[in-house]
């Protein structure tokens, strides 16, 4: 315990590692899965050194990885772990039961895309699966955010209010493998910032029975506590990062950039660096960029005010829900705005499946084309498949 | 320790003995207390425990709980219990 | 750890409180109790889905005198792993305090959905007690084979008799090098109290197959449960034995095992075996009974050699 505030050079998956380390975490099971394999190798090393006290169990599949995740949890241990992709897929039958067991884990998901084919890259489809899960659903667009929001996540897993697991998402390879200077926190900071507290656990001592059988007469309610657990994890985000000691690093649900933009673009992960380059240093003043951080609970309320006088918005997905109305990020942009009364087209942009990574020019160019249909006024609510063809479809 | 939220737990230990079972059973056991030597060979074999010793070290049926599956009739060393038809005065 | 001797010792402390939903003579629960009432305490219970799960935990009441977690089916193994490894690493931690770990676990979420996560479980040496609680079928949604099922046994989804003999789960477990395996039947009280407390004594992983007759899918009348469980083991269709650190013991050994016909006889499961033009099934029956119990003994034999 004696890591002094520095800045290091790592990558998304470093980073993730490096504040799992500072956090005072008991318990890690994890099964390796290309992009997630440097977080689960750096704790492992962490561990066997001393500089983490905490119990490693590497385990024989994902599945029991969480399964073991939530075992811990209930004896009332700080849990984390972390996976993607199929790894995810083969965790989803236990996310499901983590959140209704309100446990409060931590997981660290690389995202990466899903077979069939099999694909190792990154794109977001790998945690879209379990949107219903019940878990609260943080993406990083950089190394820095990985550190600061794993951090932040055990607090607002384990606030009372909350009992939540907590998925803190990384592109794969693009955050998960690439490098910048990080600025940590003091292990002290650290360690002050994510004190224990007591919840219910498995003990001979006050014999309660976890995970009970629920009949129809009881089972909905217990659905409707662990909804409003989520859409408390929303309301008490304020006080969870009043305390986080380096303010730059607080987790905001969501940010804006260039706000006299007419057009506005939403979109989640790494792949907003890009946009924001483009509309804050390459001449796109024409448009706003809001980068989500939290997508559960979802933010709408708040995003509304921010997209109810644009002339089009554009909403970029990197995963697709193919056979239903719209990708998921797109999906709720759309029912928003419905809700609010607000029927601005919606270009639904589905982009980067399969690691296939919008470059700046690809963007600048679905950018002015959006652009000259606006200033046309001919642009309608549409789906666009960015880069897929080789070219703007 | 009880939390206010509604957690998929239940705190209290072993609070399905609130349950009666005694409605499942057909026919119950009764202990023929000259054969019992009190062995407790039919507790150590009944599924619910609805079988018990009382304060006076004797062996006792829990009626409120005894479904009337019959094994501490059948297992008894001493036939000391028969399963009689419910409601039938032993 | 005090060895049972008389039954007097057992009384006292139940896990299981009765106004549970288990069917009348259910084999599972007079075993279960019998696991608890010898387990010494502090101890923390893991179960998957399972009969035993249903009838205990349906909200808002629950059986459990003693803590208690489902999670799922699959995967009562690695929740206990995850347990196990916390509690200890909370003790150290000055949070918590090491408590002895269960499993209570069913044939179907161990032979088949639930063999991974036992096999990671074994493999990792994690300190528990692994019991399953054997009723050879899923009972719980409605009498569907399992590996666990026996050779012909009827089940719903092996309506004709199951052409597959029963997967030899101790052979599986002693196959991971754990200190200790054994098989235990609940008319053997004494045994089985005595192979819990011996196990539970020991640090590693142990494995204990207990049989737990099933009025309702082996079809017989429920006060026979004892009695069935007893004449499994008389002829030798249940052998009642050790493996510890690899060697193997026969607990118990008649001179001469009652027929087999006579443990068939009780079970409607069975019932198809004795009738005449079924005779080629009954002798492949009695063939495996008897090529099991040799081979146990060979094992047994070469252990007091070695």
């Amino acid at each position: 315990m004696n890591s002094l505030k520095q800045t290091v050079l790592m990558t998304g998956d470093e980073a993730v590692a490096y504040a799992v380390k500072q956090s005072d975490v008991d318990f890690i099971s994890a099964y390796p899965i290309t992009p997630q394999t440097i977080i689960v190798e750096r704790l492992s090393e962490y561990v066997a050194s001393g500089q983490v006290d905490a119990a490693f169990v590497p385990v024989e599949s994902e599945h029991s990885a969480l399964s073991a995740c939530v075992g811990a949890s209930l004896c009332g241990a700080r849990v984390f772990t972390s996976t993607s992709s199929q790894g995810l897929a083969l965790m989803h039958e236990i996310m499901y039961v983590a959140s209704g067991l309100r446990c409060p884990i931590v997981m660290a998901v690389a995202n990466r895309a899903l077979s069939a084919p099999i694909n190792i890259h990154g794109d977001h489809s790998d945690i879209m699966g379990s949107r219903d899960s019940g878990w609260v659903q943080i993406f990083c667009e950089s190394p820095q955010e990985a550190y600061h929001y794993t951090i932040q996540a055990f607090r607002l897993a384990e606030h009372s209010e909350v009992l939540l697991p907590v998925a803190v998402n990384l592109d794969g390879f693009t955050v998960s493998h690439s490098s910048e200077p990080v600025e940590t926190l003091s292990d002290e900071e650290v360690k002050n910032y994510l004190p224990h507290l007591p919840r219910p656990r498995l003990d001979y001592g006050s014999p309660h029975t976890f995970g009970v059988l629920a009949l129809p007469t009881h089972y909905f309610e217990f659905k409707l506590e662990q909804a409003k657990a989520l859409e408390n994890a929303g309301a008490v985000v304020g006080e969870v990062v009043k305390t986080y000691p380096e303010p730059s690093g607080a987790l905001r649900k969501f940010t804006v950039d260039g706000e006299s933009g007419r057009v506005v673009v939403v979109g989640m992960g790494g792949a907003m660096g890009t946009v924001r380059h483009l509309v804050l240093n390459m001449g796109l003043e024409f448009f706003t960029l809001i980068s989500v951080r939290m997508f559960s609970p979802f933010p709408g309320r708040e995003l509304v005010e921010y997209l109810s006088d644009a002339e089009a918005i554009i909403v970029m997905d990197r995963a697709m829900s193919p056979g239903m109305a719209s990708p998921p990020l797109a999906s709720n942009i759309k029912s928003v705005l419905y809700d609010e009364g607000v029927r601005t087209p919606v270009v639904s942009v589905v982009y980067g499946l399969g690691g296939r990574e919008p470059t700046t020019s690809m963007v600048r160019g679905l950018l002015n084309k959006v652009r000259s249909r606006v200033e046309a006024g001919s642009v309608k609510s549409h789906v666009l498949y960015l880069g897929a063809g080789g070219e703007l479809r | 320790m009880q939390h206010r939220m509604l957690l998929p737990v239940v705190f209290e230990a072993g609070n399905s003995v609130e349950q009666r079972m005694s409605s499942w059973r057909s026919m119950k056991p009764v202990i023929e207390r000259r054969q019992c030597t009190n062995c407790l060979i039919c507790w150590i074999y009944c599924p619910e425990p609805a079988i018990y010793r009382d304060a006076d070290g004797l062996v006792q049926i829990d009626y409120d709980h005894c479904k009337g599956c019959g094994i501490c009739a059948e297992e008894c060393p001493r036939r000391a219990i028969r399963m009689v038809v419910e409601h039938e005065q032993p | 750890m005090t060895q049972v001797t008389k039954l007097e010792q057992l009384y006292g402390r139940e896990g299981i409180s009765p106004g549970h939903l288990a069917c009348q003579g259910c084999g599972a629960l007079v075993a279960v109790r019998q696991i608890l009432l010898a387990a010494e305490p502090p101890f923390i219970v893991v179960s998957p889905t399972s009969c035993l799960e249903v009838v205990t935990s349906q909200y808002p009441y629950t059986a459990w005198r003693v803590p208690w977690v489902h999670v799922a089916f699959e995967n009562a193994a690695a929740v206990a792993s995850g347990v196990e490894a916390a509690l200890r690493v909370l003790e150290r931690k000055g949070r918590g305090r090491r408590q002895k770990v269960l499993v209570i676990a069913g044939d179907g979420g161990t032979y088949d959905i639930g063999l991974q996560a036992l096999s990671g479980a074994l493999e990792r040496g994690h300190s528990l007690l692994y019991v399953c609680y054997d009723n050879e079928a899923y009972m719980n949604t409605g009498i569907q084979r399992s590996a666990a099922t026996p050779l012909n046994a009827i089940t719903t989804t092996t309506p004709r008799g199951k052409p597959e003999p029963k997967k030899d789960i101790i052979a599986i477990v002693a196959a991971h090098n754990i200190p200790y395996a054994a098989t235990a039947s609940p008319h053997l009280w004494k045994d089985l109290a005595n192979k819990v407390r011996k196990a539970m004594s020991i640090e590693g992983p142990k494995f204990l197959h207990v049989l737990a007759p099933c009025p309702r899918g082996w079809r017989y009348d429920p006060k026979h449960t004892i009695k069935i469980a007893r004449l499994a083991v008389e002829t030798r269709v249940f052998p009642i034995y050790e493996v510890e650190n690899g060697k193997y013991r026969l607990n118990y050994v008649t001179a001469r095992p009652r027929p087999v016909e006579e443990y068939l006889a009780t079970q409607e499961r069975f019932a198809h075996l004795l009738k005449p033009e079924n005779r080629h099934l009954l002798e492949e029956f009695k063939k495996m009974v008897e090529e099991r119990w040799q081979r146990l003994l060979e094992l047994a034999t070469s252990s007091v050699k070695t």
